[in-house]
């Protein structure tokens, strides 16, 4: 188990104040112009030798995105902006950054702002988290008066704004191009890509938009070293992790771990374990709504973290661990999320806006059985024509959580269907 | 004021201004984004517009911004209609949107939709008669080591059970203000019964030494 040492997010339950002065003291915000002393490069490379994979879901080295920003750009501003938009079914991490810890955040504003080059950084922050916002807007104000940020942040001649945008409902803007959109006061739609943000971006300057957790984790890195962080967890997955542990479990919370800690060790240590013990389980979704599900004999060995959960067909995502017992339905958890896709899916690509409404039709038929057996494997080669067929990956989102269910779970479905046919034959023809 | 039904049976109002107030809450808005710009600051102003209006979005309102920013109506009519936030018929006094997505509904989220109905004696998506509370389903509200999740205006109230939404309820029909976050108790995400970590912590403020994360 990590040591409370190595974890950063000592203010994760919100016991103590959000503010500045108690932020001081739980270190942030100690000696931060020696970072931006050491120059752009530095930090950049920093990061890198953490081995930092972004932790909003898709797992890309954040110095690698950050070295991808141009470089000497004079003719316009550059931009960096902080995804705060959370609403990946399972998953409330950064809300406890935002409404607990907002000045790691801000300092990682700062430090990753003068990293790429940037002179103002926006926070988008989902606009149901009205008081997560208003706190971090308190920070904000705070590191303002404190010459932390502004003009001649941390008293290095550097000129940095930090603002929050607040969203308005809208799970797509999570994704960074609708974000981008978004901010400009705009719809929610993805955009073709390329060009990508770094090239052309908000206002279509050069952007770079990065998760929550994975900017507020930057400081302690280059506090403690980035052969500290590259130390924790296992080779290529480094680092320490928030993991968001749902459903039925006895003890549901958020706690930051080590990557790679055993998911039956991550439940029992910290979740009080399955609700009628580990025998009791049924099934894992490991990383947010997105990921295929995992059966027990999978639950039982794996390991929480990137390239672990990629071997057996699922995915880290946001880290967020929704726990279903041997008394889940199943087939209605699966159809509940294919339900929020559809409602979620922007309408912009055809495969999306038609796809998620017809497989969330079939998958509501699936709950109860009315439906054809052959229908299985017509529903699983339309979730292939809406993977990969759209701009952006809700489409794959809505189709990889199918596919988990009937990988792992055809014969339930199939039993329903019998039934149905069983107890109805009428219907079912 | 009223005026003729929209195509939704309610009346729309037939004008809107912004109070002066919110005009200079409008200006300092519009100066967080650069010169030209001013676009970005259609969804803030949508949100001043609908707390100004109690808490919903007729067209007019959605004008008054197209015009307080110079953009074409429609523009402002396409994001008004894109997110789920801006209400574009009224809703109740107090609005509750239930969590109703896996994680809330594993934890028992069809229980809380169905005492709200029946205290309230509406279904979801309809006003009570005397017009304080609308009832809502939401899609996943973020907050999902703290299922079920309700929204009630600004506030979430978390871990609720059905004798706690019927609480929160008869309390708002009283006109108090239940207390947000979790209703067992909790301080916030850590685990029932206190953490597993950072025990330190559980003070309002652990001294210096033991605060900094310093090898």
């Amino acid at each position: 188990m990590l040591r409370d040492e190595d974890r950063i997010f000592t203010n994760l339950y919100g016991y103590q104040d959000f503010g500045l002065e108690a932020a001081r003291k739980r270190g942030d915000w100690d000696n931060t112009a020696s970072f931006l002393a050491n120059g752009r490069d530095w930090i950049i490379d920093q990061v890198k030798e953490s081995g930092l994979r972004g932790r909003g879901g898709a797992g890309f080295s954040t110095g690698m995105k950050w070295s991808f920003m141009p470089k000497n750009v004079t003719d316009k501003p550059v931009y960096l902006v902080i995804n705060a938009d959370e609403g990946e079914p399972g998953t409330c991490k950064d809300r406890d950054i935002l409404r607990h810890d907002p000045h790691k955040l801000i300092e990682g504003c700062l430090i990753a702002g003068f990293a790429i080059g940037a002179s103002a950084c926006y926070i988008y922050i989902r606009g149901e988290f009205y008081n997560e916002g208003s706190n971090v807007q308190r920070a904000i104000d705070e590191a303002y008066a404190a010459g932390l940020i502004g003009k001649n942040a941390c008293g290095t001649g550097y000129s940095y704004d930090v603002y929050i945008h607040r969203g308005a409902g809208a799970y797509i803007c999570g994704e960074e191009t609708a974000l981008i959109e978004s901010i400009e006061g705009k719809k929610g739609q993805p955009r073709n890509k390329p060009p990508f943000p770094a090239q052309a971006g908000l206002y279509s300057c050069p952007t770079t938009v990065n998760n929550v957790e994975s900017i507020a984790v930057v400081p302690t890195i280059l506090r403690r070293g980035a052969s500290w962080f590259a130390g924790l967890g296992r080779p290529k997955n480094s680092g320490t992790k928030l993991f968001c542990i749902s459903g039925h479990v006895n003890k549901p919370c958020n706690v930051e771990e080590e990557m790679g800690i055993p998911l039956k060790e991550l439940i029992e240590k910290h979740a009080g374990g399955v609700r009628g013990g580990w025998d009791n389980l049924l099934a894992v979704i490991p990383g947010g709504s997105s990921v295929p599900v995992l059966p027990k004999s999978i639950c039982d060995t794996v390991l929480m973290d990137f390239d672990s959960l990629r071997e057996v067909q699922s995915g880290l995502g946001t880290a967020a661990v929704i726990v279903m017992d041997k008394s889940t339905d199943i087939v209605k958890a699966i159809a509940r999320l294919s339900q929020f896709y559809a409602h979620e899916s922007c309408g912009q690509c055809t495969p999306c806006r038609e796809g998620t409404g017809w497989m969330n039709r079939v998958m509501q038929r699936m709950v109860t059985g009315n439906a054809r057996m052959e229908e299985i494997d017509m529903l699983l080669q339309v979730t292939k024509q809406v993977e990969g067929h759209t701009i952006c990956a809700l489409g794959d989102a809505a189709a990889w959580p199918i596919q988990g269910l009937f990988r792992h779970f055809r014969p339930e479905v199939e039993r329903r269907i019998q039934a149905y046919r069983n107890s109805a034959p009428l219907a079912a023809e | 004021m009223s005026a003729p039904a929209s195509d939704h049976g309610h009346a729309e109002p037939t004008s809107f201004t912004f109070t002066q107030e919110n005009l200079e809450l409008a200006k300092r808005i519009i100066a967080k984004y650069p010169e030209g710009k001013q676009a970005s600051a259609c969804m803030p102003l949508l949100d001043v517009a609908q707390r100004q209006n109690g808490g919903w979005l007729p067209r007019v309102a959605m004008d008054a911004v197209a015009d307080l920013l110079g953009m074409p109506r429609i523009r402002v009519y396409e994001v008004a209609t894109f997110y789920t936030m801006y209400n574009k018929t009224p809703v109740g006094r107090h609005h509750v949107q239930v969590c109703t997505t896996t994680p809330c509904w594993l934890r028992g989220s069809d229980e809380i939709v169905h005492t709200c109905k029946k205290k309230l004696g509406i279904e979801v998506g309809e006003t009570t008669a005397d017009g304080q509370f609308t009832l809502g389903e939401v899609e996943c509200s973020g907050a999902c080591v703290n299922a079920p999740v309700v929204q009630i205006g600004d506030d979430y109230y978390e871990d609720v059970g059905p004798e706690h939404m019927e609480r929160i309820l008869d309390a708002l029909a009283r006109g108090e203000t239940p207390k947000p976050g979790s209703q067992i108790g909790r301080q916030s995400s850590e685990p029932v019964g206190g953490p597993t970590t950072l025990k330190a912590f559980t003070t309002a403020q652990a001294d210096a030494t033991t605060a900094q994360a310093d090898d």
